[in-house]
């Protein structure tokens, strides 16, 4: 598991490199990656469904991106959008062409409907972090 | 009410027009660089108060932002700027973050911020080669947290090397949106299927979900989220259209370059 999230954080900074993000974000980049993946792969131990854990590890790198954001004063994409990388379901992509063409259709709507159901939990951890008030990640400004 | 030589606010307001006209380039990079809707209108709005324009009107969508403004006795403002969609470079958008906050600290002139933004604009990227190897470890990376093993890992990183080197060269500069994500993800699977056939690596599925990743959406879709939950509702919609689009692609590569290798083995594989 260590790996596991080691690999998350690792690739997350390379994908910031990609969107471009500055050199002295990676850290950063690389928490909120690691962080997300940890949660994601911890709740997935104790049975949550693919989307429960992908709601709680967006909601736990968005609150990480806020704060970064305001200790670093700077956009809050820029942490966010690396971030939230490893959850999204190329999983739920690669499973659903993959039954779609090996004629499984009942399987390809299954894993189709599970990639809209975790992209479904990450907008309602965006949208639900965002409506928290700035000033609640005024503690971490400098 | 001002001339050519313009300092700050207090001298003499400098010309409403040039104020304007540098808040629309200032909106025009943060727009094409992967900025929300909302910080672009924000950026424009602090420039053109801190320059005291008395009356100025955004209207910024996904490509594209209308301005008109001015004062006094000035000539009006008036100017559309069609930005098409794409990548997203987010150093620019910090800069151009950095310095807004800059003004609003004052010490700077209509003409230095001007001048700064002209500097932003050519800030250089990444080289292609950081770019290529930044997209095959990323690949691998993926590749490894899914639980594919090593070998996995390792075809993940060169199946993202190619795909990198096809953005850059073909994709990119040549193909549409959807052509071109169509043809990535077929390379992809192309890659990891004739390593597999190799006896490179041992979860084919692994290997292509982690190599896939480089495609994914991520800016259009967050951003796209973001911009709904502000209430920008029309380029929210263009931008996760954008990314729906793409995923779809993706996903239609992958089918498409199964489907070939089933014709040409025959049977099933896996």
């Amino acid at each position: 598991m260590i790996g596991q999230i080691a690999a998350a954080a690792v690739g997350t900074v390379a994908f910031a490199l990609l969107f471009g993000v500055p050199k002295k974000y990676y850290l950063y980049c690389a928490a909120c990656g690691g962080a997300g993946w940890w949660l994601y792969v911890l709740l997935g131990g104790y049975g949550a469904t693919a989307a429960e854990s992908t709601f709680f590890a967006t909601v736990l790198v968005i609150v990480l991106s806020r704060f970064f954001a305001v200790w670093e004063r700077c956009p809050v994409t820029v942490f966010l959008i690396s971030g939230i990388i490893p959850l999204v379901p190329g999983a739920g992509i690669y499973w659903t062409a993959y039954y779609l063409v090996t004629n499984r259709l009942s399987l390809a709507l299954s894993h189709g409907f599970e990639a809209v159901k975790a992209a479904v939990a990450i907008v309602l951890g965006i949208v639900v972090v965002f409506e928290l008030p700035h000033r609640l990640f005024r503690i971490a400004k400098r | 009410m001002c001339g050519e030589q313009m300092e700050t606010c207090s001298a003499g307001r400098p010309d409403p027009r040039k104020v304007l006209k540098t808040a629309m380039e200032a909106g025009h990079i943060l727009l094409e660089n992967g900025a929300e809707i909302f910080r672009v209108e924000e950026t424009m709005e602090r420039i053109c108060r801190y320059f005291g324009v008395e009356s100025r009107d955004f209207f910024v969508l996904s490509n594209g932002i209308f301005v008109t403004g001015g004062s006094g006795g000035s000539k009006p403002y008036a100017r559309v700027s069609h930005i098409p969609v794409r990548g997203a470079r987010l150093d620019k958008v910090v800069a151009v973050n950095q310095l807004s906050r800059e003004i609003e600290e004052g010490s700077y002139s209509v003409e230095e911020v001007a001048g700064r933004l002209e500097e932003i604009r050519r800030m250089p990227g990444k080289t292609a080669r950081m770019q290529v190897l930044a997209s095959g470890a990323g690949s691998a990376c993926f590749c490894y947290m899914l639980g594919g093993s090593l070998a996995d890992a390792a075809v993940a990183f060169a199946a993202g090397v190619c795909l990198y080197l096809y953005i850059l060269g073909i994709s990119g500069p040549h193909l549409s949106r959807i052509v071109g994500n169509i043809g990535g993800g077929a390379l992809v699977t192309c890659v990891c299927l004739i390593c597999f056939r190799l006896g490179l690596g041992e979860h084919l599925n692994r290997m292509i979900i982690g190599s896939i990743i480089p495609l994914v959406p991520g800016i259009a879709f967050t951003n796209g989220i973001r911009d709904i939950a502000d209430g920008d509702y029309i380029s929210g919609a263009v931008r996760l259209l954008d990314a729906i689009l793409v995923f779809m692609c993706i996903a239609i590569g992958v089918g498409v370059m199964f489907t070939v290798y089933h014709r040409l083995m025959g049977g099933v594989l896996l």
